[in-house]
């Protein structure tokens, strides 16, 4: 569609207003997998209560939002098995890494952080060597 | 007040990342497809992130604390270390698979279906076992 570019840059907009909200008054951070990562392997429990509650808000506004619409749809692929290793390496790797898209990618590219600009830059190589081996050689996705 | 700041950082964040269409694994299979049919969409999802997040940086850095209280994040670390380098393809290996991270993948899951479920089930595992996974990469480094 020729509005997506529009659509990116406005939701991105949204995600960087959501980071800097979280930065300016809470004072944190807002990265996805150390925000999840740290409740679950229960490091970093003096803030659980203000992790719970921007999950909450992270799943229940988009939630309301594709009830309403009716037309959110991940595609995600019906090859399981490929979605639990996938699954697996995007757990481990942003936990080993310290950071994913939100905590690297938005909040430390936007600080020039190095480790922010490196972690990006070799996530998205993986990603794309990935694509290229598994739709265009393989052709599982 | 910091709970509820936190849970409208979260919802818009959640909004965020359904308009732009992180939350749509075509998408972002479709970005990372550079050899392929090409979908430029993320950089400008990215680039409309960094923007406000870069003044966010540069009006914290005005303030001696943030709006409730507390205080502000360190500056970032300057070593690179090989479990940035490790853990970012790892990411990005599974990252390319599923076309999901962790951002999407929890703020899709009432309409994510099996898949969206399974991978959020095998992602928090993945959370669970990392930080054995780090001691032996630390373990691998000084043998």
């Amino acid at each position: 569609m020729p509005q997506d570019w529009l659509l990116g840059l406005l939701g991105g907009a949204l995600i960087g207003l959501a980071a800097a909200a979280y930065l300016l008054i809470n004072g944190r951070v807002m990265g996805a997998s150390g925000i999840i990562g740290s409740l679950v392997d229960r490091t970093a429990r003096e803030n659980a209560r203000e992790r719970i509650a921007f999950l909450a808000g992270l799943v229940l506004f988009p939630g309301v939002a594709a009830l309403v619409t009716g037309t959110a749809n991940t595609h995600v692929t019906g090859n399981l098995a490929l979605v639990a290793v996938a699954g697996l390496l995007v757990g481990v790797g942003t936990r080993v890494a310290n950071g994913c898209t939100s905590g690297h990618g938005v909040c430390g590219i936007s600080r020039l952080s190095l480790r922010g600009i490196v972690a990006t830059v070799f996530y998205i190589g993986a990603g794309g060597l990935t694509v290229v081996l598994f739709r265009h050689l393989l052709g599982w996705i | 007040m910091r709970f509820l700041a936190a849970f409208l950082s979260g919802g818009l964040f959640g909004i965020g990342l359904m308009i732009s269409g992180m939350t749509d694994t075509r998408k972002v299979i479709g970005w990372l497809d550079i050899f392929g049919d090409w979908d430029p969409t993320l950089a400008f999802v990215m680039g409309g992130a960094i923007i406000p997040m870069a003044i966010a940086w540069q009006i914290a850095a005005r303030r001696a604390t943030p709006a409730l209280g507390g205080t502000f994040p360190a500056p970032p670390e300057p070593r690179l270390g090989r479990n940035l380098v490790v853990g970012s393809v790892l990411f990005g290996a599974g990252w390319g698979l599923a076309g999901l991270c962790p951002g999407p993948a929890i703020a899709s899951i009432v309409w994510g279906g099996v898949g969206g479920a399974v991978f959020l089930v095998t992602m928090i595992l993945g959370m669970v076992a990392a930080p054995s996974i780090k001691q032996s990469l630390a373990g691998a480094q000084t043998t």
